[in-house]
């Protein structure tokens, strides 16, 4: 059986003073007063009371645990250490002799065989220096963190104004686009006329030529089909040209051939007129009769639109674009490339009607001029509208970036579109704060996107403390790529590390004055001295 | 771990196979294994259908001795003649060999898989005539009948025929031959030939075989040579009487084994099946042919001891029935007795099969233990908890994961680095970035009593830097191809050689590389992990290696399913010897046989992160154990895909009670470290952990007992209860031991579960809430997220350790409490072992053994162990009896003298808690209620 002192006698040191506190082991001083010696112990939840010799004897009475503060013996207890020179701290019950020091006044490992050294001393002594060199840090980065709230004061200041000068620029290129407008509708008027009174001169032209060109044909029918050369195109003639067959049923009948010649058994090239409007749409010339009907080559032109379809199709998202296989991504390239072939250009109607009768003959000199003059409007308003698009751009990125969550004083305007990066042994890391992180292979390679901004992301308390990055390039299988970036208070605006803690969820550390407390006005990260 | 990443990482090389990976998206591609048909040995010996056999045993060319019998069989058909050896072994086992009587060339006999030669025992003739001989087996009423004509071997009992082998004529011997078109001596094969036997058909039966791919045959890109021809063997096995029968791991399937008549045979051939499918015959990462048959009155074994490509048929006359036509045939009085007649066809090798005879379940156990060794006893601290993942990134990593256990009071023993820790994939290498520092890393975990284990995988990339390859180059340790140049194949770090473990030196200089001086960075608490030792080929048909590579005379083929328990093996011998002999060896693999239960650890494989995968763990591991592998584990929260916390949850609570507890996750998978799901869920699974923690001495005596008995830590109810029926196929709950049953809760959204509590006039007590429940019936169970259905059996004695600390290491002095449940006649009984938990010294008799017994209202602890020397400073802290009633004084008595016990009794539950006995656990002593 193992039993142990209940008490331990504590030697405690606080500046000039020194006392002596008689308590249980592993009790601290706060609850001391429920811990008396020869009274009984009352569990501290009152769940039961127990003979005060039962306290710390190595045996669980209480179901809180405090009735052995000292031992291992409750599985849900706390031991607490004083750690002099340190910081104290309650360690598990379970950490109490089990051979690992882990107070470093050594009192937890009173029984287990192993030799600790009390390191309290040494670890006050670098955590001090420690917190100096934090305090340092932050006092600097806080001035800096000033610096830039004043100068994102300015900067909102300047954008602010900058905004209220676009915007009145933007009220006279709006008037400046409705002047123009006029002056181009105004132009556009006599323009379109003189232009339609072209176009309908050009038409009644064409249609001259094309009555010219169906006379010349009518002629040439009469003399093809008067195959006795006397001057009359008979019924029999006519019915050498089966394709004329009223009603396409095989037989071209005497009576059907009458019927086009107008119930006569022969015309001659006067009554042929009207006979000739009767069958020019089916009327096949001999001498042509062997050509295959037009219309074949279309077919394949939408055959390769499909295909081409096809390719626009492809899920390149599936291809994973890991950083190590860059001949892959390449290779994928070349692939692409390959079906991205522009569709063959397909000869149009338009210039076919163009080639029987002729170009459209030049404006003349007068309704040019009207041209002329309605383009220089056109062109002079388009540059306007264009203008006045820009400076709507302007107006919305202004208005953003005016609008954009910079933390409650602005502080973190400064790295808006600024980047920063961090070189590994494998990779190129750029931050852009508020747009995207991005990987790049040291040794070439494609750009991979880590993710765009999405939010501040940091623990309730301290919302600002985390950014959060999205939908980067999607992982093969996978999420997309995110990454977490973790600000710290720096003197300085660098990025100091990035890892994948999970497989395309990336987390960045990252430095900034901006995310630097006043010192002077916080009250945490000091060692609580409790019982010094 | 599965392939594609692997070719992700290689780019364009293997365009082809990445396609082949793409394709299958989320499950295995059928495509890339071979079905029965797909083989053309199965196919050829599944076209032979049952009938008359064509052997015929020469009686005349009997001989016995007093060990062994033997005589030829002849084949009618073609006059090649078999040798029969049958022997008698010790432990009421049957070993049937059979063997060419004069091969071409020496057929492949596996050899390193027993023990020893098994010893035998006399046999006796007891009668003779023409049809046949009668043999004696040893001084039971067992008897051999052995028939000759046509042959057949009938094992009997009295009046009952146990076992009979050849009933259905399938014996099957492909006798070596000269290849057809090079044959030089025709006769060869009728040298024999003065029966008038119908040569023209065998000669046209021949040539239409040649056509089968006998001599050649591929599968999609990859042909296998075959220079030597067909040379599959195959044996027929009725068991009357057995409607269950279990065993032939590993598939992922249920407990009892399917009919096969409907689809392939199950498969016995070691492959890296990427995204395995569940509930179906196909071939897994290890085989071990072994098949257990159960009936109320008998428990047997079959041992088929063939390391070549395997494939076994199952059919019953019973399956296909309803129980209401199983009832029609009980009340017509159908004659038919239920049987089930197995089939076994390997592709080459012998006929070496050992009938193991029971009658009991543990007898089988024993039997099959005689053969091929018990489990490797571990060290204590592997039964903790394994934390691991496709990849800890670097030592910060480590450094933060082990401190997050620290921050959220879990308990861990082992952390593990799978391959990214390596410089570029070379085992027994550091990256030189991520692990500069392997040492500081390990005196890491070293202060806080835990350890590590970093993978070491048998393939070895070919690079003239690489120290590794190139001694083994050099000495021509790897396998060849058939070629006779070093075998290449593609693997994690690229081309890669695959050293040949089945040679004896190349396994001792292997084991030499574990080394202190050897291993550098390595301390004494950094363990091992094989993987991919199938061996896993990216490139090689059905991802492994071609047939015809060559270790040094052997073919592949013979040696396929063996090449992973010699790496196993090999790496185990290291552990062992880098502290001269002293030290545990933890070694953990995937590809196993017959006989790796002797090297460590084995884990299911690459499963995946769904509930259908939690459930099928149960099975895999039961049948595991069956065949003496007890040291099996599922990765915890499953490697594919990302767990919903639900199920993650779930997973720990099962995992906590199963025998090797590690969690796992793919490299592409978030983080699941447990303190990653909210504070709630840390809690469920903190709990679940150390509830296993608590558990730790029990585990430990349970794998004492299962390396001195070859008992399966976990096993299957019927084990237990081998009359009750309705046990016999349940897998979705089991036993540890004799003591605990254990339902985990894998259904999804779960509100409770129906538990069967065995054993008709037994009780058993909730663990949790120490509810008493009677045996023999469904126990519906209500659930919540914190519930792990566990019953202590009524009429048991667990000792467990209450104070949970950060490792089991750091537990080893604690004190503990004994849990103590009455069976209805007040009594209970019940074991502690305790050693120093690492070494081998126990061998030495350096352990406390004890046996603990409850009756008449005493309690007392009796040495089993009194010439065994070891002590310990744990004491007892607490005793509880459940199920007891008020005494009015407990009295402790030791050597020291008497003294009364402070007690409490809990009247509503019927516990009494003795307080703080205080006695040395080593000491004798009594505890009396009175």
């Amino acid at each position: 059986m193992v039993m142990f002192g209940h008490f331990v006698l504590l030697v405690l040191f606080g500046g000039a003073m020194s006392a002596e506190v008689q308590r249980p082991r592993g009790v601290p001083l706060s609850k001391r007063q429920f811990y008396e010696e020869d009274k009984p112990f009352t569990c501290l939840d009152g769940s039961r009371t127990i003979p005060f010799d039962r306290v710390n004897d190595d045996y669980c009475d209480c179901v809180d645990g405090s009735d052995e503060p000292g031992t291992a013996a409750c599985p849900n207890g706390n031991f607490h250490c004083t750690n002099a020179g340190f910081r104290p701290a309650f360690i598990p019950s379970s950490r109490v002799n089990d051979g690992i020091c882990d107070c470093c006044d050594t009192t937890d490992e009173y029984n287990s065989g192993i030799d600790c050294q009390n390191t309290c001393r040494e670890l006050g002594r670098k955590e001090k220096e420690e917190l100096e060199k934090i305090a340092e840090i932050a006092k600097e980065g806080f001035m800096f963190k000033k610096q830039l709230i004043q100068e994102a004061k300015q900067g909102l200041e300047d954008k602010k104004s900058k905004l209220g000068d676009v915007q009145n620029s933007k009220k006279d290129l709006e008037a400046k686009v409705e002047a123009l407008r006029t002056v181009k509708e105004t132009a556009e008027q006599p323009e379109k006329e003189a232009k339609e009174r072209h176009l309908k001169a050009w038409e009644e032209q064409k249609s001259v030529i094309r009555m010219e060109k169906d006379k010349a044909r009518m002629a040439d029918v009469f003399l093809e089909l008067d195959d006795d050369d006397d001057s009359f195109v008979s019924v029999a003639e006519l019915q050498s040209h089966s394709e004329l067959d009223p009603d396409s049923d095989a037989s071209f009948t005497e009576a059907e051939a009458q019927g086009l010649l107008g119930g006569v058994d022969k015309v001659d090239t006067v009554a042929f007129e009207t006979v000739w409007n009767n069958i020019k749409e089916k009327y096949v010339s001999e001498s042509t009769a062997d050509v295959p009907p037009p219309g074949e080559t279309a077919q394949e032109e939408t055959r390769d639109t499909s295909s081409d379809n096809d390719s626009e199709n492809y899920p390149d998202e599936d291809i994973p674009e890991e950083e190590d296989d860059e001949d892959m991504d390449e290779d994928d390239e070349d692939m692409d490339e390959g079906d991205y072939k522009a569709p063959p250009t397909s000869r149009t109607d338009d210039k076919k009607d163009d080639d029987e009768e002729g170009a459209m003959p030049p404006y003349e000199q007068e309704t040019q001029t009207l041209i002329d003059a309605a383009q220089k409007a056109r062109d002079e308003f388009n540059e306007a509208e264009k203008a006045l698009r820009e400076v709507e751009d302007q107006i919305r990125n202004l208005e953003k970036e005016i609008s954009f969550d910079f933390g409650p004083s602005s502080e973190f305007a400064y790295l808006y579109s600024q980047c920063y990066e961090l070189t590994t042994g494998e990779y190129v890391y750029r931050l852009c704060p508020f747009n995207r992180v991005s990987q790049k292979p040291k040794f070439g390679g494609s750009e991979t996107n880590l993710g765009t901004w999405g939010k501040w992301a940091g623990p309730e308390d301290n919302i600002y403390s985390v950014m959060k990055y999205e939908h980067g390039t999607g992982c093969w299988q996978g999420p997309n790529r995110s990454t977490t970036v973790k600000l710290t208070c720096g003197k300085e605006t660098i990025v100091t590390s990035t890892s994948e803690p999970s497989r395309c969820e990336y987390l960045m550390e990252f430095t900034s004055p901006a995310i630097c407390q006043d010192p002077t006005s916080s009250d945490s990260g000091h060692p609580d001295h409790e019982e010094l | 771990m599965c392939c594609w990443f692997f070719l992700r990482r290689m780019g364009p090389v293997l365009l082809l196979w990445l396609a082949v990976c793409l394709s299958g998206s989320w499950a295995v591609d059928k495509g890339n294994f071979k079905t029965c048909d797909q083989s053309a040995f199965c196919k050829r010996q599944r076209a032979m259908k049952p009938g008359e056999s064509p052997y015929r045993a020469l009686l005349e060319t009997m001989e016995l001795t007093n060990t062994r019998l033997t005589l030829q069989l002849i084949n009618d058909n073609n006059k090649v003649r078999l040798l029969l050896e049958l022997y008698r072994l010790q432990g009421n086992i049957t070993r049937v060999k059979i063997n060419e009587l004069k091969p071409l060339k020496p057929r492949y006999e596996v050899p390193d898989v027993l023990i020893r030669e098994p010893p035998t025992e006399p046999l006796s003739l007891l009668s003779q005539d023409e049809n046949g001989v009668v043999l004696s087996l040893g001084a039971e009423s067992q008897r051999v009948i052995v028939s000759a004509r046509p042959f057949r071997l009938d094992i009997v009992e009295g009046r009952d025929v146990l076992m009979s082998l050849n009933s259905r004529g399938l014996l099957s011997f492909e006798h070596l031959r000269m290849r057809k078109d090079t044959q030089a001596d025709p006769e060869a094969e009728n040298k024999e030939g003065t029966d008038p036997a119908n040569p023209a058909e065998t000669v046209k039966e021949e040539e239409e075989k040649v056509e089968d791919g006998m001599w050649e045959e591929t599968f999609k890109s990859h042909t296998d040579s075959k220079p030597s021809g067909p040379s599959a063997i195959s044996l027929d096995f009725s068991l009357p009487g057995v409607e269950h029968v279990y065993g032939i791991p590993e598939h992922a399937d249920t407990l009892k084994l399917k009919t096969t008549d409907s689809g392939d045979p199950y498969r016995l051939y070691n492959l890296d099946v990427f995204q395995y499918e569940l509930y179906n015959p196909m071939a897994l990462y290890g085989a071990v042919p072994v098949m257990l048959a159960h009936n109320t009155q008998r428990t047997m074994g079959i041992f088929w001891l063939n390391a070549a490509e395997t494939w076994v048929d199952i059919s019953s006359n019973t399956a296909g029935k309803t129980v209401f036509g199983k009832m029609l045939d009980y009340v017509q009085g159908s004659s038919e007795t239920p049987q089930t007649d197995v089939r076994w066809i390997s592709e080459s090798g012998i006929i070496d099969v050992f009938l193991m005879l029971g009658p009991t379940p543990r007898d089988v156990f024993s039997q099959y233990a005689s053969l091929t060794g018990t489990q490797a006893f571990p060290p204590l601290a592997s039964l903790g908890y394994h934390q691991c993942r496709w990849n800890y990134n670097d030592q910060e990593d480590v450094r933060s994961v082990d401190a997050g256990f620290d921050e959220h009071d879990i308990p861990y023993d082992f952390i593990w680095l799978d391959i990214e820790h390596t410089d570029g994939k070379r085992y027994f290498t550091w990256d030189p970035h991520k692990f500069a520092s392997p040492k500081e890393m390990l005196q890491g975990l070293l202060d806080k009593k835990r350890k590590m284990v970093a993978i070491v995988d048998p393939h070895i990339k070919v690079d003239t830097n690489y120290k590794i390859h190139n001694e083994i180059r050099s000495r021509g340790f790897y396998v060849k191809n058939k070629d006779g140049g070093d075998y290449e194949g593609w693997c994690w770090p690229g081309n890669a050689g695959y050293p040949d473990f089945t040679r004896p030196d190349m396994r001792a200089w292997w084991a030499s590389q574990f080394g202190y001086d050897q291993y550098e960075g390595a301390m004494e608490n950094l363990y091992t992990w094989n993987d991919m030792n199938e061996p896993s080929v990216f490139n090689g048909p059905e991802v492994t290696m071609h047939k015809d590579a060559m270790h040094e005379s052997w073919e592949h083929r013979e040696v396929h399913n063996l090449y992973g328990l010699y790496v196993h093996r090999a790496t185990a011998e290291g552990l062992t010897e880098r502290s001269g002999g002293v030290e545990r060896p933890f070694v953990l693999t995937r590809a196993f046989f017959a006989g790796s239960q002797r090297y460590g650890a084995v884990w299911t494989g690459d499963n995946a992160a769904e509930w259908d995968h939690l459930k099928i763990s149960i099975p895999m591991c039961l049948s595991l154990g069956l065949v003496g592998i007890s040291f099996c584990g599922a990765d915890v929260g499953g490697f594919f895909k990302s767990p919903s916390t639900e199920l993650l949850v779930r997973w720990y609570q099962t995992g906590a009670y199963q025998p090797f507890f590690r969690a796992h996750a793919h490299l592409d998978t978030p983080r699941r470290e447990p303190w990653l799901f909210g504070p709630e869920n840390t809690a469920l699974m903190r709990e679940a952990i150390r509830q296993r923690y608590t558990f730790l001495p029990y585990w430990y005596q349970l794998f004492y007992l299962a390396y001195h008995t070859g008992e399966p830590v976990m096993r299957p109810l019927w084990v237990e209860y081998p009359q009750d029926p309705a046990t016999f196929a349940l897998d979705d709950e089991y036993l540890l031991g004799r003591d605990l049953l254990v339902h985990p809760v894998t259904e999804e959204g779960a509100r409770g579960v129906t538990a069967y509590l065995p054993g008709k006039h037994e009780v058993w007590f909730d663990i949790h809430t120490f509810q008493k429940h009677n045996g023999g019936q469904n126990l519906y169970i209500p659930v919540t997220m914190s519930s792990i259905p566990v019953f202590q059996r009524g009429g048991s004695i667990i000792p467990r350790k209450l104070r949970v600390r950060r490792s089991s290491t750091c537990m080893e002095h604690d004190p503990y409490t004994l849990y103590v449940a009455l069976d209805n006649q007040r009594t209970a009984e019940g074991e502690l072992y305790i050693d120093d938990g690492h070494t081998f010294n126990y061998e030495k008799k350096e352990l406390i053994h004890r046996k603990f017994s409850f009756a008449n209202g005493v309690l007392s602890s009796v040495d089993l162990e009194p010439n065994a020397q070891f002590t310990t400073k744990s004491w007892v802290e607490r005793i509880i009896i459940l199920g007891a009633s008020k005494p009015s004084m407990v009295t402790l008595k030791t050597a020291d003298g008497e003294n009364q016990l402070e007690f409490d009794f809990d009247a509503s539950m019927s516990v009494l808690t003795i307080r703080k006995p205080g006695m040395n656990v080593g000491a004798d002593w009594t505890v009396t209620l009175q």
